[in-house]
């Protein structure tokens, strides 16, 4: 390493200068993560202190809350609002918003049991014509930001409203239709589960890749000339992620085991943060998020990236409707009402993306919609009302909003943006 | 007065071929006129410092040559060609790099992600490694004073940021390269370090357009030094021409504050002799 052709003087290009304190090892990355979350850049701690804390009070309260078949149950729940809240997270990262997020998985169902079932299509297809539906409609909310400078928080109200009326008008004979219980779809989203076997096995896959991403990473920047991560980091990484997910997956097997419907959304997740950290796109996502007119200077095209972000958004909103009507078994008006949308994007606020663009993960929507799910599966446990529920869910997002709010200005007063 | 057959100085040497001529270029701001038939060329491997007061324009008409605002009227021909610059990645792709005067970057990203903002290396898998090694290059060359490029831009200070900004703009390998007051946050040794860099990459042939308020700057690296006043051409000087008519085309008398103020320094003197 000493004698590579990049190093300055016998050392990393990336330690050359003397005010970098060298965090090297365990210790250092532990300085350097402490450090991070003292300037205010606080990323998943919040939500997953919030997680425990949760957890030991309904546990506390009723120990159903935490049995193995209720977790599994728990995390079906999450799957449907959750895909929606991964829509919200593509928007929220540019700065923007999409109210409609509910009314357009109200309207995916609506699509979805009218074609199947009224006009007896094929599933698959009612399923492509729902999800062509919501890219249709996100497209719609950027040519009108794009072309005429609408801001999306009016044109996704309208759309609300709109989408709301087109859902009632489709079952508006029927008011509710039944989707057949044999059928795949339906089994997918009620009592589909992982063989116990592939769930283990898939467990173990996250940490085995952070162990060959890591290691390779670690060789190509010491070829190169900068410094790599420490060994022990990696390890302690991979181990400690190997060991939540298989301790994880091994509670859930004393009941019903992985859904089906929840290794989906995980999936989807993990393909979503690929995409905003390893891809152009999502760094252009990012930089339109943090200041649009230096993105659009940087040859950026800001109306594409506008564009593919909202049509993921009511794409995710069609998918999430899609399955909840799988998980209810039916196609109703009060698909997609009530509290999904709020759900939704709370989801992507409690688990750390911020509203102020620019900065935030596709883990949030996995870890919020966690949090909201926990709180209305432990308070419907108790036999609390609704009324109580609501109110508890909303004190939970102000808090969210109030640390994602404290944590960008100390980041500010901090220097990091 | 500004109409009043400035004075016009022939140029040093033209090096080589235009790189980008203006003909006739406007651009209104609904009723204000930002820029009035301006008529600018620049060679390859030749230095132009624009200068002019606060609000003549400087700004304003290196953001249409960088694509940023479309001219009212005009013609731009970049390389011997007619071309409209519709749009910055336009600007961009045919080789025109600027170091904005607001810098234009994005705080919530990283050195290296601002380097290659729009031009990243392996689309559908960032090669970080590579991006890293080329910044740090880029930033060694320029003699940077950057603690660590994995921080986001918001924790550096003006006269790093400006450093990156200047970096991003070397990244392509440009033929035209326009610096908006690139050393207005730049200590001593870091001024002279771009100069140098401006002079290295005239060496090169590029084309070099250069705004500042500092006239011992401008005179160190200029070839020519054209003068905007109020959006309008007023006057092509060299670095030769006297201090007095350079800062008369800048203000537009003669008889202005700066020649005041001269004068009076030079009477006070004169009665302490
Ligand atoms: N986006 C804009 N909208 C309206 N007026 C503008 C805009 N940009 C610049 N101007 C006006 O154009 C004139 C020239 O500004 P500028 O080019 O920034 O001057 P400078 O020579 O100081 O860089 C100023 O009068 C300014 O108010
Ligand atoms: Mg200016």
């Amino acid at each position: 390493m000493t004698h590579n052709p990049n190093s300055v003087a016998g050392q990393a290009l990336d330690r050359a200068d003397t005010r970098v304190r060298q965090d090297e090892g365990l210790g250092g990355a532990l300085r350097a993560f402490i450090d991070r979350v003292r300037s205010g850049d606080l990323g998943m701690i919040p939500v997953a202190v919030g997680l425990v804390v949760i957890s030991v009070i309904f546990t506390s309260l009723n120990p159903v809350f935490i049995r193995p078949g209720n977790v599994s149950n728990l995390l079906y729940d999450c799957a449907t609002t959750g895909i929606i809240s991964l829509g919200v997270v593509c928007v929220l990262l540019l700065g923007e918003i999409d109210l409609s997020v509910g009314s357009m998985s109200g309207l995916a169902s609506a699509i979805l049991g009218v074609l199947w079932i009224n006009n007896g299509w094929h599933p698959a297809g009612a399923i492509l014509v729902a999800l062509g539906m919501g890219a249709a409609v996100g497209a719609l909310y950027a040519k009108l930001f794009n072309r005429v400078g609408m801001p999306t928080f009016v044109a996704t109200l309208a759309g609300l409203l709109a989408l709301l009326g087109l859902q009632l008008y489709l079952l508006g004979s029927t008011g509710s239709i039944n989707l057949p219980f044999a059928q795949p779809l339906v089994r997918f989203g009620q009592n589909l589960y992982m063989p116990n076997w592939l769930s283990f096995i898939l467990a173990l896959i996250p940490g085995a890749a952070v162990l060959w991403t890591g290691f390779r990473a670690r060789a190509r920047r010491q070829a190169a000339g900068l410094t790599g991560v420490a060994m022990s980091v990696i390890l302690v990484k991979a181990v400690a992620l190997t060991v939540v997910l298989l301790v994880v997956v091994l509670y859930l097997a004393q009941g019903r085991g992985v859904p089906w419907m929840f290794g989906l959304f995980v999936l989807l997740v993990v393909v979503m943060d690929y995409a905003f950290t390893r891809t152009k796109w999502g760094r252009s996502l990012m930089a339109v998020g943090g200041n649009r007119e230096a993105a659009r200077r940087a040859g950026i095209n800001v109306r594409r990236i506008y564009l593919s972000a909202f049509v993921l958004c009511s794409t995710f909103a069609a998918l999430g409707g899609v399955l909840a009507a799988a998980r209810l078994g039916s196609s109703s008006q009060q698909a997609g009402s009530g509290d999904v949308n709020l759900n939704a994007i709370a989801a992507a606020v409690i688990g750390g993306t911020s509203l102020f663009g620019g900065r935030g993960s596709a883990y949030s929507a996995l870890l919020g919609i966690i949090v909201i799910q926990a709180i209305s599966n432990g308070l419907t446990l108790l036999n609390l009302s609704s009324s109580l529920r609501y109110m508890i869910l909303g004190g939970v997002l102000a808090l969210a909003v109030i640390v994602d709010s404290l944590a960008r200005r100390s980041r500010a007063s901090h220097g990091r943006a | 007065m500004s109409d009043a057959a400035p004075i016009q100085s022939q140029p040093r040497s033209a090096r080589g071929e235009p790189v980008i001529s203006l003909r006739n270029v406007s651009k209104n701001f609904g009723a204000v006129s930002a820029l009035t038939d301006i008529d600018l060329d620049v060679h390859a491997g030749e230095v132009v410092a624009l200068v002019g007061d606060n609000g003549a324009g400087k700004s304003t008409l290196v953001k249409v040559l960088a694509g940023v605002f479309q001219p009212s009227a005009g013609t731009i021909s970049f390389m011997g060609r007619e071309v409209a610059l519709s749009s910055p990645s336009v600007a961009l792709d045919m080789g025109i790099a600027t170091v904005f005067q607001d810098l234009a970057l994005c705080e919530n990203l990283d050195v290296v992600a601002n380097i290659y903002l729009g031009r990243e290396k392996d689309p559908w898998h960032l090669d970080e490694v590579a991006m890293e090694v080329r910044a740090w290059t880029l930033l060694n060359e320029l003699a940077a004073r950057i603690p660590s490029v994995r921080e986001p831009v918001a924790s550096l200070s003006g006269g790093q940021r400006q450093t990156v900004a200047i970096a991003r703009s070397l990244l392509l390998e440009p033929k035209l390269i326009m610096l908006d007051e690139p050393t207005a946050a730049l200590g001593v040794a870091q001024t002279a370090e771009v100069l140098n860099l401006i002079e290295r990459v005239r060496d090169k042939g590029l084309g070099v357009i250069v705004i500042s308020h500092n006239m011992d700057d401008v005179r160190a690296v200029a070839d020519r030094i054209v003068v905007l006043r109020l959006g309008r051409n007023n006057g092509v000087f060299t670095p030769a021409d006297s201090h007095h008519d350079l800062i008369a085309a800048i203000t537009g008398a003669s008889e202005n504050s700066v020649s005041r103020r001269a004068g009076r320094l030079a009477a006070q003197e004169e009665g302490l002799a």
